[in-house]
């Protein structure tokens, strides 16, 4: 944190051209991206495909308790960073990460550390819903099983239920748990995706668009149920809704073209913008 | 005379009517500037009148060449002197055409030249070129009606267009019924052949009976030729042989199938992929010499090492070669499906923490059984139908037996057996292929039908 300019109180308004292009390009991030209790701390967080670097040095806390939004325009790299978060990026031929990424003082990026528990820590939902080709039952029994969360089927049983019932969805499909979870709806769906994550009691969940691929109301419903779940979890979304993001986030962090523009308190963020970039795509001059 | 003159001829006067049905069309519009007065392009008029030149020309001209030669054989039959036809069968009749038509195309002649028959083969050579120049006028007559009616017919408001769509359809209709037609055609034959058999050996016999050796006596007192017809052995070869190969090709298969969808770098797969696929490409019958040549001396000889009798031409080594040759449709169609699967599906199960072998287990392979096992019963349908390995490593008796290092033979095997050679095709023998194929047929229809209803199911259940 020591390494970035903290140039917080400086006004947009009447930048030059000249300043404006440096802001630009500096690598230089507006706000505060700390957090007084963080659960992850990411510090000057490089990632390439190949020779084409997609993430500039972002620093970028992620505090217990807080859901921390990521808006910017496509391509600009959010989803690329909450997929580092995770290591998901193993999967992609070609993608490296460079920085310090850590998680309760662990460096996820550790030559040691193995991401498969990992994943089992830091959840994540995708843009599409993603349920397994199985029951309701074995989609949210999946990850306890292979992870021996429980001893016998009656634990089994009762973490399935309460994994539901925090997604919201065990009375909506308490007497259809034998169903193919590829059967409910679009929004059931992502709340049964939501219930295979927490199963696992991850620490943290990553969120990418969890509700573009749904409908206004389903979308209300999974907004609601992202604020209960703040109560025990860290969550980081990313969103291409900015009332979204102003809805279900106390921080809100703006992304461009690989550069985290600007962070800070959502509010603040909304209603008073102090880089020039952020405040175009909020005011919807651009993106 | 050639036909194929013909044929050019009717080409060039459907290209004529092409051009005068156009021009017909432009000018009732008016000249090109009325085109748009039109119903259709011009073209269309031009292929209108083209193809009422053609096709009914060149239905008349199929409908006489096939009917010509039977026509001109009864007209010669019955002009035969009637001492050379009287009292004979129709076998000796069907002889002596033969040999007039023989002498009228200068053939080789079984029978010395009677006058008789140089008169009768005359008379053939002058009523096929009668009929010939016959075939010429009526064609060309008919293409140059259809042409003129055509001509009639052409205003600008005619619906060329949808006339000459509904045309092409018609003669797309008639090509796929012929492929329809065919199957149908073989499926019909079978049967009736079939039930020629059943005829003479009851359903009973041939269905349950374990014993199998179809030779037919001769004579009475012929030694060793029982005329047995009891499939039972063949079934059970078959199926020995097929389970061998699935056995094989199954575990092979798909473990090649999941190590180069999920495992393999993208060069290895590259290369590895069509290397297996070459396996499809290597004809049968090296399959069967590498079979009967190299595996299953092999084989006997392992087996003679620790102690086991195991015969020459064991369903051992049939079966393994077998399953060597349908890998690579397990594996294909294996690895096909398991990348249809949505990587979405591996992400979901990697972000709660599950390993690659876990994903593959448990989310993977579950999402793609479907095509799996259909790609298996393909695989077994093959094997069932499979017929040169066979021919070549299994052997002709037909033993009931469930020790794989016997020999045994298999239905395939036993038909090209009753077939191969001079055979007449009236006896128990003969036929017995027939009622064998029929049964085939029906095992892998079956086969097949269970796998696509499978398939089926598992979609409904997954989407």
């Amino acid at each position: 944190m020591s390494t970035t300019i903290d140039v917080m109180g400086k006004t947009t308004g009447a930048t030059s051209s000249a300043e404006l292009a440096e802001q630009r390009h500096s690598r230089a991030t507006v706000g505060d991206f700390t957090s007084p209790d963080a659960r992850m701390v990411c510090r000057d967080v490089d990632v390439w495909y190949g020779s084409k670097q997609a993430i500039k040095g972002v620093s970028l806390d992620i505090g217990k308790h807080e859901v921390v939004s990521m808006i910017g325009p496509s391509g600009c790299g959010k989803s690329t960073f909450l997929r580092c978060l995770n290591r998901m990026n193993d999967t992609i031929e070609g993608c490296r990460v460079a920085g310090s990424i850590r998680l309760d003082g662990q460096e996820i990026y550790d030559k040691g550390l193995d991401p498969v528990p990992l994943r089992a820590r830091v959840g994540m939902v995708f843009q599409k819903p993603n349920p397994f080709p199985k029951s309701i039952y074995e989609n949210v029994a999946y990850g306890p099983r292979i992870h021996g969360l429980t001893n016998n089927k009656a634990e089994l049983d009762e973490l399935v239920e309460t994994s539901l019932t925090r997604a919201g969805l065990w009375n909506e499909v308490k007497d259809r748990l034998d169903q193919p979870g590829t059967g409910l709806s679009g929004g059931q769906q992502q709340r049964l995706c939501i219930a295979r994550t927490i199963a696992v009691s991850p620490e943290v969940i990553l969120m990418d668009e969890p509700c573009s691929a749904l409908d206004p109301i389903a979308t209300a419903i999974v907004e609601e149920l992202i604020d209960e779940l703040r109560a025990n979890y860290s969550i980081a979304i990313v969103t291409h809704s900015m009332q979204q993001a102003a809805r279900v986030s106390q921080r809100t962090a703006y992304f461009h073209l690989g550069d985290l523009i600007e962070v800070g308190e959502t509010n603040r963020i909304f209603t008073s913008p102090q880089h020039k970039l952020t405040e175009d795509y909020i005011t919807g001059r651009f993106g | 005379m050639y036909a194929w003159t013909l044929i050019l001829l009717l080409l060039a006067l459907m290209a004529l009517a092409y051009h005068f049905g156009r021009r017909r069309a432009v000018a009732g519009a008016g000249g090109v500037a009325q085109i748009k007065t039109l119903h259709s392009l011009p073209a269309y008029y031009g292929l209108y009148a083209a193809l009422w030149a053609g096709i009914p020309a060149v239905l008349l001209m199929g409908l006489w060449i096939g009917a010509q030669d039977q026509i001109i054989t009864s007209l010669v039959t019955a002009s035969l002197p009637t001492e050379l036809v009287e009292g004979q069968s129709a076998g000796r009749v069907g002889l002596l055409v033969n040999d007039i038509k023989n002498l009228a195309t200068g053939n080789i002649v079984s029978t010395s030249v009677t006058p008789e028959i140089q008169a009768a083969a005359d008379q053939y050579l002058r009523l096929e070129r009668l009929s010939d120049r016959a075939m010429w006028l009526a064609v060309l007559a008919l293409a140059v009606g259809g042409m003129a009616f055509a001509w009639r017919r052409t205003e600008p408001r005619m619906r060329a267009r949808n006339r000459v769509e509904s045309i092409v359809m018609v003669i797309m209709i008639v090509f796929s019924s012929i492929a329809i037609m065919t199957t149908l055609g073989i499926v019909l034959s079978v049967l009736f052949e079939s039930l020629l058999f059943f005829q003479r050996v009851s359903p009973l016999e041939f269905f349950f009976g374990v014993d199998w050796s179809p030779q037919i006596a001769l004579r009475a007192d012929q030694v060793g030729a029982s005329g047995a017809f009891g499939a039972v052995p063949l079934f059970s070869g078959t199926l020995m042989v097929s389970v061998i190969a699935m056995l094989v090709a199954v575990p092979i298969g798909l473990m090649s199938a999941i190590y180069l969808s999920e495992y393999a770098p993208r060069n290895v797969r590259a290369v590895a992929k069509p290397v297996i696929e070459v396996l499809a490409g290597i004809p049968t019958v090296v399959y069967g010499f590498f079979a009967a040549l190299t595996v299953a001396p092999l084989v006997r000889d392992l087996g003679a090492a620790i102690g086991l009798e195991v015969a020459s031409e064991s369903a051992l080594a049939a079966g393994m070669v077998m399953g060597i040759m349908i890998i690579p449709f397990v594996s294909s169609l294996s690895d096909d499906v398991i990348n249809a699967v949505p990587q979405s599906m591996r992400d979901g199960s990697y972000a709660l923490g599950a390993t690659q072998s876990e994903t593959i287990r448990r989310v993977i392979v579950p999402a793609a059984l479907p095509g799996i096992v259909g790609g298996i019963l393909l695989a077994v349908s093959r094997a069932i139908g499979e017929t040169m390995i066979v021919v070549m490593a299994a052997g002709l008796a037909a033993n009931l037996t469930a020790n794989p290092l016997d020999s045994v033979t298999t239905v395939t095997v036993q038909i090209v057996t009753l077939l191969t050679g001079d055979q007449e095709f009236d006896s128990a023998k003969t036929l017995a292929a027939f009622a064998l194929g029929l049964t085939l047929f029906l095992v892998t229809l079956t086969l097949n039908v269970i796998a696509l209803s499978i398939v089926r199911k598992y979609r409904e259940q997954y989407e």
